[in-house]
């Protein structure tokens, strides 16, 4: 696989989740314990040996810059290929940055054009699964495709109504119709937004999409040309999460407890993410845990149940956590109690406060806010 | 490039660690799994990098693999350096002799081109098999101050116990008169920590002269500290307080684990001002089951626990399934505890596997002995280890 290019897109789908990227980029929000969710589309990359990957940014991106670093911890910082941080560049021409992904990719024509690869893939950060390029990149060139889109089946009862491509796909596996929103009630193929096509097509369509003043990629470029492109359609099977809101954050965060769908993301399979060396978790002798899943340097002495704990979570004695999701360094004081809430990082609940959200409508709560 | 570092650190790896038994069949004692993360050498690595310390030679000798590849480039403690950082140091052939390291002063001489390289005035020996967190630049400072030629840090232990260990004597300025290698009856409570800081060049001379003499055992207590007493050297006694703990036996290896525990645990590892790094496994966070209980524990990433754990300590992708009940016990990374089995008391080494309902070791109030599995042991359905047994590490 080291004929291909990765790029992914780190803020395409910032203002669906507009209460977690008020400070970050939608690649950098926080999920599953340890993770923030770029870890997962550039794990998927360096799982399927794609070596060489670029990471687009716009704006807010100083916490995934952080968090990225060199590449050191997914094995990226290589003198060959490695990871290439992609953020805005010269701004002459035009007075605002970016907002589509076409836009995106004309402003790092240069990256394309200077990298060898054959082929690239690319992909979002609004996805949590585990997808392995290579059987679908030796498919795309088996059946002589121009553009291969991996999509998961879905059911429209469980999607938000906005940001969904649905593809319609013939018996042999191409794409025949491309549409925006589904047209009926029902199971549909969601485009998972991962696009595999060789890196001179990509170039060609780009620069012929400029030269037309096109604005859209998915649109303009793949939904025009469903007819004149080979566009194949790759099913992906698996189990596949995707953050569209912040009630989807918290239904994928809660769909973790599932052990099968936990076991298929992370089980024989490395999620790879920045390592903080925080102490293994302790719980105190009067800690009450059930069906809960807690990462590491968390101290726990009261009760949680049907929980996410990030690192460094502290509950206190006599408190109790229920159906919460809470990340980095949440302090959850003596006596107090919280359901169906999201803390952002640094949160701190103060003794004796009782704090409620609802299932299908969870609170959540600004990072370094004191209750 | 000009090339200086004021001190380097040797730090002693080579042991086999004899009195660990099935725990270092496979592995050098430094690469013992300890407090669910770390591994026993994470503290005197991760003690110098905090300590500002950044060039590090380590003598490996004994079972060498996993250390070697467990410490790699030195990343996880910032030891990758272009100049400096970590190195290790196994045994070689050279032109004119080819040896194993004979002894702890052996090795070190057997590495004196690796310390001059770097051309230190000072440099740190350490051993790997304790557990502590110390700064060393205080050390130094006190080094400095007093104008020595060896500092030797020392802790104060109980008067009952000073038998066990090497007993400094000191005049009130703290300069050393005497060493008493574990005396009946002690003259003082200092006892050696096995660390030690030289004057470079009073090194050099004292291991030269050291692998000259063909009665000496090449061992720092034995040999080179008193001929460098009987030289008239200026030697310091630097009183160490904190936790220290040699975890060269079973027993104080489990002690030393235990002492994490607790709500105001002797040895506190979540300091964030002298964190402890160490390599970390690539695994999701824990999961905690519908039925489990888990009390005063400490759980590692990747652990899947269905059943009961009680003051016990799981290292990474521990899985404890359903009705099983551990107590008072270690299991190190990738073992897995059977359905309805027992534990208690026992280390269980890594990816060691505890078929369904077996009994491993006796309750702890039974004043038993401790059970060891070794590593990749498999216990078969329904069987019985008892308490003290020491099953010996299989190939996978």
């Amino acid at each position: 696989m080291s004929n291909t290019l990765g790029i992914i897109f780190s803020n395409i789908h910032d203002g669906d989740v507009p209460e977690l990227t008020a400070k970050r980029t939608l690649g950098s929000i926080p999920f599953g314990g340890r993770y923030r969710l770029v870890d997962f589309a550039l794990s998927n990359m360096v799982n399927s040996d794609v070596t060489k990957v670029g990471v687009i940014t716009k704006s807010n991106y100083q916490s995934l810059m952080d968090h990225i670093g060199s590449g050191k911890d997914w094995d990226l910082a290589r003198r060959h290929g490695g990871l290439h941080l992609l953020p805005p560049f010269g701004v002459q021409q035009s007075t605002s940055l970016y907002n589509t992904r076409l836009e995106a990719l004309k402003n790092i024509i240069g990256f394309i054009e200077k990298s060898t690869e054959e082929y690239v893939v690319m992909t979002d950060c609004d996805l949590v699964c585990k997808v392995d390029f290579e059987p679908i990149i030796r498919r795309h060139v088996k059946k002589g495709a121009d553009i291969t889109l991996v999509y998961g089946k879905a059911d429209t009862k469980e999607i938000t109504p906005t940001n969904n491509i649905v593809l319609g796909v013939d018996g042999e596996g191409w794409v025949k119709e491309v549409t925006f929103g589904p047209r009926a009630q029902g199971e549909i193929n969601l485009f998972a937004n991962i696009f595999v096509l060789k890196r001179n097509l990509l170039l060609n369509l780009v620069k012929d999409a400029i030269a037309h003043n096109k604005v859209h990629f998915s649109s303009d470029i793949i939904a025009a040309n469903v007819n004149s492109l080979r566009i194949l359609g790759y099913e992906h099977r698996g189990y596949m999460a995707k953050i569209t809101s912040l009630q989807s954050y918290y239904d994928k965060s809660m769909e973790l407890l599932d052990k099968e769908k936990m076991s298929e993301v992370f089980y024989n399979n490395n999620v790879f993410t920045k390592v903080r060396d925080s102490a293994p978790t302790k719980y105190g002798a009067g800690a009450v845990v059930k069906n809960s899943i807690i990462a590491d340097g968390c101290v726990i002495e009261g009760e949680v149940e049907n929980s996410v704990l990030f690192r460094g979570v502290k509950v206190a004695r006599g408190a109790k956590v229920c159906n919460s999701v809470l990340m980095q360094d949440t302090i959850v004081s003596e006596k107090s109690y919280v359901n169906c809430i999201i803390t952002d990082k640094n949160v701190l609940i103060t003794d004796g406060r009782h704090l409620s959200g609802c299932e299908n409508n969870p609170f959540y709560i600004r990072k370094s806010s004191k209750l | 490039m000009y090339k200086k570092k004021e001190c380097v650190a040797m730090l002693l790896a080579g042991g086999q660690g004899s009195r660990l038994y099935a725990l270092t069949t496979k592995i050098a004692k430094p690469a013992v799994t300890f407090g669910g993360k770390y591994r026993i050498i994470d503290f005197p690595l991760s003690n110098c990098i905090n300590s500002g310390i950044d060039t590090v030679g380590v003598l490996t000798q004994y079972q060498p693999l996993a250390l070697n590849e467990y410490i790699g480039n030195g990343q996880p403690w910032d030891l990758d350096r272009y100049f400096g950082g970590v190195h290790v140091l196994s045994p070689y052939q050279a032109k004119h002799r080819s040896d194993w390291y004979k002894g702890t002063a052996n090795a070190i001489f057997q590495n004196l081109y690796f310390i001059k390289s770097y051309d230190p005035e000072y440099v740190l020996i350490l051993s790997g098999d304790h557990i502590y967190k110390m700064d060393y630049a205080k050390m130094l400072e006190f080094h400095k101050d007093n104008e020595a030629d060896c500092t030797i840090a020392t802790i104060r232990v109980p008067w009952e116990e000073t038998s066990r260990f090497g007993i400094i004597n000191t005049a009130e300025d703290g300069s050393i008169v005497e060493f008493e290698e574990k005396p009946k009856q002690a003259k003082s409570d200092l006892a050696s920590m096995g660390i030690y800081i030289f004057k470079a060049e009073k090194l050099y001379k004292y291991l030269e002269a050291d692998d000259a003499d063909p009665n000496s055992q090449k061992d720092f207590g034995k040999n080179v500290l008193p001929a460098m007493l009987a030289g008239g050297e200026r030697m310091f006694a630097y009183t160490f307080e904190g936790y220290w703990k040699d975890v060269g036996t079973v027993d104080s290896l489990f002690e030393a684990n235990m002492d994490l525990l607790g709500d105001s645990p002797t040895l506190d590892l979540s300091d964030k001002t002298w964190r402890i790094h160490s390599r970390n496994p690539i695994a999701p966070p824990h999961r905690v089951g519908e039925n489990a209980v888990i009390l005063n524990s400490i759980i590692s990433l990747g652990c899947d626990i269905e059943g009961v754990v009680e003051n016990s300590i799981l290292s990474a992708n521990v899985t404890v399934k359903k009705g099983a009940v551990v107590k008072d016990s270690i299991i190190m990374a990738g073992a897995t505890v059977g359905e309805n089995c027992k534990i208690s008391y026992s280390i269980i080494d890594e990816n060691a596997t505890v078929g369904n309902g077996a009994t491993v070791g006796v309750p702890m109030a039974k004043r038993a002995k401790i059970a060891v599995l070794g590593r990749n042991y498999k216990v078969a359905e329904g069987a019985t280890v008892g308490g003290g047994e020491i099953l010996e590490a299989e190939d996978k």
